[in-house]
């Protein structure tokens, strides 16, 4: 059993791209969710706008790349009040679902012929990120400890996406404990009361809604930079569970529940991947017997899943959460 | 406020009490100075008309007490006029605007706010940010303004200390860090009435403000009410307590099965003889 390259691979993945673009994502659903108490299920949706409104300005319009960027971020914002203004006047459940909803139609729309031409269907579209990759100053090489390297260009990309998180996590903190925070707080706990003190709940709603889903667009961006290209496949309603997962995994309504949650989750998936492979490699405690190396894609998500159990057992309140805010709400 | 803007203000209340002590007491009688009235007010559960109120007025610069027995529909009726519930019919103002169709916080920020019978004190908040919630007009409040924090926090310090004001009056000041939860029944219910007053309300609507609140405060938050009259805000509130509703109030209106049956002084009213049936027939009917 080799530990280090399980230690290694963890923290790889725990530092790299995919950890940085989904604690940019729980930026959002935090805001969202956790301070406001709004069922955000489509929050995979929010990065798909974001993603397919910048490689389509990029691809069909050849506008240049910080250009697409905004117009990604509005189309996600576009989509925050579209889904926002006939459900926020409703039991809190109506957007639940209308957001889950419009997270898998907008999958499938993308994906359909009729979209084709814009969109690239089933092929997705590639090419639109070269620009990102021509800023990069970065000098050619590997950079890294240990075994824990990245190539000059994967380093671009985590070091800007997790620039990002720390940006957009300094104005969280200026916002939530702002009065503009503090009544977002009050609506998770209860509207009715917000309202009868003269509150426009349903605009305060849509504000978190709608900025958190922006933050989320600009993870779908960052995401597809990485990947250079953009496919419907990127956008499962898994991913918002994951996010979900890591959100909770770090600490709900915690400035710095989405970091560490995104850290955590990823070195988990990626440890536990590296565990079982090694496992099964060396015939370790016998597991090669019930393991064999195709079914390791799927096991170590329940392995985190299982993880994710004992811990809101033995510690509701997450990494960075605070036990008497989950007992008292 | 200066001396004499007070004595103006304490002879208008007094004027406006003892012009409504001339009033005569039946159903749906017209005030001198009515700061809220309903017309035609229906409200439907099914087949159950919950309210049925065909003209009311509360009296500016008073205490009026709602009472009738459970199920009589004060709360219905409270959430109607403040807009947590849409009637089947009925219009009705406030202080002169129209406010049918508006929204509950626009019924607020109007002057008129209400607090609820099952308390809603927000537990994760603490006793004073429940306070700072409720201040009108502050500039963090809005996106843009929170990133003004020296305007927002300079404005949190003026509301501060009224806050705390409130809060010493109510025997809360002592609770002001800590978490709502923390409070016993009886506290969230102050807690609720003193956080309505940072609104400004110029009508306080009170849903049965006493109960659960320990008998050693209901006697200081009788005489809380009447300070409330006393610096010019009108009350309304629902009561069960008969001795409560003989000390403070300067009107009663008495529902029954989603009507007004009764209204007048507290001594004409206690002295009606529908009223008293409405409660014994209520008791009668349960027993
Ligand atoms: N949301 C509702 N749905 C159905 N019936 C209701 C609802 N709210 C109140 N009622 C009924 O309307 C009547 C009046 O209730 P309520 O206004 O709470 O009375 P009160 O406050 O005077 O005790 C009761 O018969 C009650 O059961
Ligand atoms: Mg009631």
């Amino acid at each position: 059993m080799d530990w280090t390259r399980i230690l290694s691979d963890g923290l790889r993945s725990g530092l790299g791209i995919n950890a940085a673009v989904y604690a940019l994502a729980a930026v959002g659903l935090n805001l969202q969710y956790g301070y406001t108490g709004l069922m955000n299920y489509g929050q995979a949706g929010f990065l798909l706008v974001g993603a397919y409104g910048t490689a389509v300005t990029v691809d069909q319009w050849g506008l240049p790349l910080p250009l697409a960027f905004l117009f990604g971020i509005a189309a996600a914002v576009g989509f925050g009040l579209l889904l926002g203004l006939p459900t926020l006047r409703l039991r809190a459940d109506y957007l639940a679902i209308v957001t889950i909803s419009a997270a898998e139609i907008l999958k499938l729309l993308v994906n359909t012929r009729q979209a084709q031409g814009l969109t690239g269907g089933p092929q997705g579209i590639n090419g639109f990120a070269n620009d990102f990759f021509e800023w990069n100053p970065i000098a050619q090489g590997r950079y890294g400890f240990g075994a824990v390297k990245f190539s000059h260009r994967d380093l671009w990309v985590i070091l800007v996406t997790w620039a990002l998180v720390v940006v957009v996590t300094f104005v969280m903190r200026r916002l939530v404990h702002s009065p503009w925070g503090r009544v977002l707080r009050a609506i998770r706990e209860d509207e009715d009361a917000v309202r009868s003190l003269g509150k426009n709940v349903v605009a305060y709603k849509m504000q978190s809604l709608v900025l958190g889903g922006a933050i989320g667009g600009l993870a779908g961006i960052m995401l597809v930079m990485d990947k250079q290209f953009v496919e419907p496949k990127l956008f499962e309603s898994a991913l918002t569970f994951f996010v979900y997962a890591l959100l909770i995994l770090g600490g709900l309504a915690r400035l710095m529940g989405p970091i560490a949650g995104g850290m955590l989750f990823w070195f988990f998936v990626s440890g536990s991947q590296g565990f079982l492979i090694e496992a099964v490699d060396n015939k370790f405690l016998g597991i090669h017997h019930v393991l064999q190396t195709d079914d390791i894609g799927p096991v170590r998500f329940m392995i985190v899943g299982l993880l994710i159990m004992v811990l809101v057992v033995f510690r509701p309140q997450g990494a960075f959460g605070s036990r008497d805010d989950v007992r008292l709400r | 406020m200066s001396g004499a803007n007070e004595s103006t203000l304490s002879s208008e209340v007094a004027a406006a009490r003892a012009a409504l002590r001339m009033v005569t007491g039946e159903p749906g009688v017209a005030k001198p100075d009515s700061i809220l009235i309903a017309d035609g007010m229906q409200r439907n559960f099914g087949g159950l008309a919950a309210v049925d109120v065909a003209h009311l007025e509360i009296p500016r610069h008073a205490i009026t007490a709602l009472i009738g027995p459970n199920g009589a529909g004060k709360t219905t009726l409270f959430n109607l006029l403040s807009g947590f519930d849409t009637p089947t019919a009925g219009h009705w103002s406030f202080d002169g605007h129209q406010i049918e169709g508006l929204r509950a916080y626009r019924i607020a920020q109007l002057g008129m706010v209400r607090t609820f019978q099952l308390t809603k004190a927000l537990n994760g908040l603490t006793v004073l940010e429940n306070m700072l919630l409720a201040a009108r007009d502050q500039t963090g409040e809005s996106l843009v303004g929170a990133f003004r924090p020296r305007k927002w926090r300079r404005q949190d310090a003026e509301h501060r200390t009224r806050a705390m004001d409130l809060l010493h009056r109510f025997k809360l000041d002592s609770k002001a860090d800590d978490f709502a939860a923390t409070l016993s029944g009886g506290q969230k219910k102050l807690l609720e009435m003193a956080r309505s007053l940072m609104v400004e309300p110029s009508l306080v609507m009170l849903d049965e403000p006493m109960a659960g609140v320990n008998p050693a405060l209901v006697e200081s938050l009788l005489e809380h009410v009447q300070g409330l009259r006393d610096e010019g805000r009108t009350v309304l509130f629902v009561e069960h307590d008969m001795d409560v509703v003989m000390t403070i109030s300067d009107w009663v209106v008495c529902m029954a099965e989603g009507s007004v049956i009764a209204e007048g002084t507290p001594e004409s009213v206690a002295a009606n003889a529908e009223v008293i049936d409405a409660y014994l027939g209520r008791v009668a009917g349960e027993s």
